[in-house]
This record gives C-alpha cells, sequence and structure tokens, in this order.
C-alpha cells in the first residue's frame, strides 16, 4: 500500500436518514436497498463489475458499446444535456499518447447534491462505469474531481478505490488482458467555477480555475493537453446498466428524448429533502408527493427546478410540467442537472434573489469583465432594493445588465448568472414593484 | 520545514500524476499543510513551491483562489456555515444569530481565547441536509438545529 494513502476508512456510509425509496426506481443508486451499500462485496452480489469482466474478457468493440449508449438516449446529467454516445464519439480513436478521462463529482450549484449520494453510497458503479468508458475510449488514466466540501465523502470514495484495485478491477492487465486503466480520486477546495469542465481541467492541472476557450474542446485539448473526455458522476453511474440490459431497455425508462432514471435533488420547503431517484417524465405533483409535499400544510410558491443557472417557474407554471429535458422546456424553464428548490407561500423572491446574485459575484471568476464587474453591479443594485433605496428603473436596469452578461462571456456562467436575475424579475415582478415603492418586503412585511 | 507526516501524504498525492506534472498537487498539498498548521502563512506556501519545485507565485494564485485555504490563522476550530439559498430557505439565519451571540463574534472573526472561527461559506453541495455547517473544512453537521448546534460546539473542547 502507497505511504499516506487512506486505508482506515471504511465504506459504510449510513443510509439516507429522511427520503423513502417507495416509489423510486434506484438505477444509480441501485445498493441503496442494501444493508451496507457502499462496500465492494455488497456491489459485486447485484452484478456489479460483470459488465466491464465481459467487455474487457470478450474483446467487445468500442464502436459497440457506443451504439449502445447513443440507443439509450442517455443525455449528459451535469446540466448541459448534451447526448453522452455522440460525446464519446469525439474521442480521437488513434492516439499515441496518453487520453484521460475526466469524471465531474464538483456539485456547488444550491441546490445540486446528487452525485454526493453516488460517491458515498454507491461508488463502485461510479467506478465501473468509469472503466467501462476508458475501455470504450483507450483512456489509460482517469480522475474523479471531488467537490472540497465534502470531505468525509471523498474518504469514502478514495477507499473504494483502493477496494477495486486490490480486487483486480483497476490497475494494470485487467482480467488478464492488455488493457490497463489507473483511477485516482482529486478535490476541489471551495470554487463553484470548478463545476465548468475547462475549469476543472485547470484545477486539476494544479491552478487557478479559470475557464479555457473552446475550441478545442477537452477531446482534443483537455487534462494535460492531452485528448480527455469528461462526464458527470450520474452519467458514467448509468453505464453499467445500460450494458447490462441494452441501450434501448435505458432509453425504454424514460420518454422520448430523455433517457432512463433521473436523480433528483429536492430542497427546500418540503417535507421530506433529499434525492429522488426516478423515471425521467415522472409528472411534477409526484415527485413533489414522494418528498413529502409542501412543508408545514403550506402552498407551492416557486420552483427552480434545475438549479439557479436554469429559470425559477411560479407554481402555475410547473404543475402540470412534467420531470424531462423536453416537459421543463415546454414549461418554460430547463431540467439542468435536476436540482430542485421548492419555496412556499412565506417566500420573499426580492430577498431570494439578493441570496443568489451574492452567489455568482462571489463566485464569478473573475477572468470576463461582463461577468466580473456585472454580477457586482446586479447584486449591489438588489441590495439597494432590499435596503429600501431602490428606483424603479433599477428593474430595466437589472435586465440590462444580466443582458449583457449572458452570451457574452468564455463560459456558460455568464448565462447561468443572468438567469436567476431575468427570470425572478420577469416572474415575479410585482414583488420587485413592491418592494419598491414600499421600501419592504410584500410577503414578510419586513 | 514541512513534517515528514506532510511529506509523506503529498508524495502519496504525486503517485496521480505525471512524474513531470508535480504542480497537480498542490491543491492537495495546500489542503495538507494547511490540515496540520492550521492555516497557510506566507512560508507555508513557500515550503510547498520549493517541495513542488514550481514558483512561489503558482502556489500564491491557487491559495488566494480557492475558498477553503485559511490565508489568516482561524483559531482551532472553523465552522464553516451554509447561508446558501437552500439553507437560507430552511433558517440558516437563525443558526449564524445564535452561533454569533454564542461565540461573540462576527464572520471572519476569532473568538478571544482562539478556538473558535465563524466564516460564511458558498454551497457546499449537501442541500438536502440544509441547514448545514463543517468543522475544519473536514466533519459536516446536518439538519442543525439550535440544540444541535449547542451540543456540537460543547463537543469541540
Amino acid at each position: 500500500m502507497v505511504t499516506g494513502a487512506k486505508t482506515s476508512v471504511n465504506t459504510t456510509a449510513k443510509k439516507p436518514v429522511m427520503t423513502d425509496l417507495k416509489g423510486q426506481t434506484l438505477l444509480t443508486l441501485r445498493s441503496l436497498n442494501e444493508e451496507n451499500p457502499a462496500s465492494l462485496e455488497t456491489y459485486i452480489k447485484l452484478g456489479g463489475y460483470a459488465q466491464l469482466k465481459r467487455i474487457v474478457t470478450e474483446k467487445v468493440k468500442a464502436t459497440d458499446i457506443i451504439t449502445q449508449i447513443k440507443t439509450s438516449n442517455l443525455r449528459g446529467r451535469g446540466g448541459a444535456g448534451f447526448p453522452t454516445g455522440l460525446k464519446w464519439s469525439f474521442m480521437p480513436r488513434y492516439y499515441d499518447g496518453t487520453k484521460y478521462l475526466v469524471c465531474n463529482t464538483d456539485e456547488g450549484e444550491p441546490g445540486t447534491f446528487k452525485d454526493r449520494d453516488i460517491i458515498r453510497y454507491n461508488p463502485h458503479q461510479l467506478i465501473e462505469g468509469m472503466a467501462i468508458a476508458a475501455y470504450t475510449l483507450g483512456a489509460r488514466v482517469g480522475y474523479n474531481y471531488i467537490h472540497g466540501e465534502i470531505w468525509q465523502d471523498y474518504d469514502i470514495f478514495e477507499a473504494a478505490l483502493h477496494e477495486a484495485k486490490a480486487a483486480g478491477y483497476l490497475g494494470e492487465n485487467l482480467f488478464g488482458s492488455n488493457f490497463s486503466f489507473d483511477l485516482y480520486a482529486v478535490h476541489g477546495y471551495g470554487a463553484y467555477i470548478c463545476g465548468e469542465e475547462t475549469a476543472l481541467i485547470e484545477s486539476i492541472e494544479g491552478k487557478k480555475g479559470q475557464p479555457r476557450f473552446k475550441p478545442p474542446f477537452p477531446a482534443s485539448y483537455g487534462v494535460f493537453g492531452k485528448p480527455t473526455n469528461v462526464n458527470n458522476t450520474e452519467s458514467y453511474t448509468s453505464i453499467p446498466w445500460i450494458l447490462q440490459h441494452g441501450g434501448q431497455a435505458f432509453a425504454d425508462l424514460g420518454v422520448p428524448n430523455s433517457g432512463g432514471t433521473k436523480l433528483f435533488s429536492i430542497s427546500g420547503h418540503v417535507e421530506k429533502p433529499g434525492n429522488y431517484e426516478v423515471k425521467m417524465g415522472m409528472p411534477f405533483a409526484d415527485l413533489l408527493a414522494l418528498a413529502g409535499g409542501i412543508w408545514k400544510g403550506r402552498q407551492l410558491k416557486a420552483v427552480i427546478p434545475g438549479g439557479p443557472s436554469t429559470a425559477v417557474m411560479t407554481a402555475e407554471m410547473v404543475q402540470n410540467a412534467t420531470m424531462d429535458y423536453d416537459g421543463l422546456s415546454k414549461a418554460g424553464s430547463s431540467l439542468g442537472a435536476g436540482s430542485m428548490i421548492v419555496m412556499d407561500d412565506t417566500t420573499c423572491m426580492v430577498k431570494t434573489l439578493k441570496r443568489l446574485s451574492y452567489f455568482f459575484y462571489e463566485e464569478s471568476c473573475g477572468q470576463c469583465t461582463p461577468c466580473r464587474e456585472g454580477t457586482g453591479w446586479v447584486y449591489r443594485v438588489i441590495s439597494r432594493i432590499v435596503d429600501g433605496k431602490g428606483k424603479m428603473e433599477d428593474l430595466d436596469l437589472l435586465t440590462d445588465v444580466s443582458n449583457n452578461i449572458s452570451g457574452r462571456t468564455i463560459c456558460a456562467l455568464g448565462d447561468a448568472a443572468a438567469t436567476p436575475v431575468l427570470s425572478f424579475i420577469k416572474h415575479f415582478r410585482p414583488e420587485f414593484e413592491y418592494y419598491i415603492t414600499h421600501g419592504k418586503s410584500m410577503v414578510d412585511g419586513r | 520545514m514541512l513534517s515528514k507526516e506532510s511529506i509523506e501524504k503529498i508524495d502519496y498525492e504525486l503517485t496521480k500524476y505525471p512524474a513531470d506534472k508535480r504542480q497537480a498537487a498542490v491543491m492537495s498539498a495546500l489542503r495538507i499543510v494547511q490540515t496540520e498548521r492550521g492555516w497557510l502563512s506566507k512560508e507555508s506556501m513557500t515550503e510547498v513551491a520549493e517541495y513542488l519545485r514550481i514558483p512561489e507565485i503558482a502556489v500564491m494564485e491557487v491559495a488566494t483562489f480557492y475558498n477553503m485555504y485559511d490565508l489568516e490563522p482561524v483559531g482551532k476550530y472553523k465552522i464553516s456555515i451554509c447561508t446558501n439559498i437552500s439553507c437560507m430557505l430552511r433558517d440558516s439565519d437563525a443558526i449564524v444569530t445564535h452561533l454569533q451571540n454564542k461565540l461573540g463574534v462576527g464572520f471572519n472573526e476569532v473568538t478571544p481565547d482562539g478556538k473558535f472561527c465563524l466564516k460564511e461559506g458558498e454551497c457546499m453541495g449537501a442541500c438536502g441536509g440544509a441547514p448545514l455547517l463543517i468543522v475544519n473544512n473536514h466533519t459536516m453537521h446536518e439538519f442543525l438545529t439550535v440544540d444541535k448546534v449547542d451540543a456540537i460546539l460543547e463537543e469541540l473542547k
């Protein structure tokens, strides 16, 4: 064992305290029904690592695997929703040097906490998914970049890596073949921007997390300048199931254009916050019911369905929506990472937007002027309104500044910062006008 | 001088990268040194730079960019509490007020006995357990109530 490696941590994370498994379709969290979900023993019992062994020993062709992934309709679970099979086909087939595989477990967008449950309750399925991807794409080395704030879960994942290596699922010449794959855990340390894939790559290289210009995309110029495939944790974790049951079976779980299951992180004003894995296309009302409904018998006021980079929705907009890519798009927002923040009728939207705008101001990496200056400007104007010194033209000013951030930055985080401002003002304008006119909140009177 | 324990741990992190990419280990090297010494002084950063054989400015750029590195002393226990939206919706403000009253410090201040420092954190990616806090960048406490906070403080002797 390497000196300094964490070997004392056992992989016996306790099961979630609040969520109820009834009504869920457990796929990426399939170990949750078991006594000791994170252990290698449990995962093997569930048929774990059988798909990796099969493709390696039977020398299954990479193109056949990519075809299955394309058929599955799996789309990137980190928020952008890009088809995973298509992304995999961008990696160069023939390349003389080392190709890399990267997993993005850097959840820092408010309301997003699904990947944390994968690494602490079902780490081996992620490891198998990454090993399958490495075999398919010819990657020799992989990194899982984990959010620095969830340190105890980082330890669980790193212990699982050592377990997998000792059991012969990672390392040199797997199953006696010439396929070798080394996978490591690395970490962030408090920078939201590193969830952006090129910022994350910079961070792996030991630099400030400032996004790179694209193109070139990571598939041609990624970690250490080498071809790199980056996917989200939940995406990789879906892969073993897809190979076991076939791409079509995964697609059939969901609805057209949105294959499989989705982990929804539900936080805010519900009775039972937590992660819920359900089939794509579940009606919003059913998902809300799984989370115990609105807390304290109050009424639903608003929902941010996929993290603050997706537009806020009123109760009316969301109540008949289905939870999938097209369903939420039709209803006026988007699925994002499935980070559903629920707000009840006691929520002041002006103060909520102030907190969100502070977050984007604080977390802007400072590289692009529109985002660096614009997020601060937005925060100061909203603070002025909350301090009772707002002017009616501030609402147009906020819209104007936000429109001048959106689409004018290197990375998508500029758009992410603009979306809450634009959507909050659009859907809750009277509340903002009241605040400006009366110098206090329409909701809580303070 | 970096301790033997720190060097062992940094060497382990270096095994994750190609031999000519020692800079890649700077994130973990800074974490390891900070965990041992409580915070990152200028001298600590210089030692990390020398050990990784990279310019001091490259270390400082990283140390100043990421929020969880502390460039000033933070006392024995650094308490980072999230006040972002999911925590705010579940009344993290009440937890903050309680902590500030009980410890007699505001954000970024250390108690006179050098024991506690309070920090306002950004989203920690665990919003299902809101409101929540982290002690010394390591131990997370979720589903906080005023009573639970008292119990946590009681344990931190």
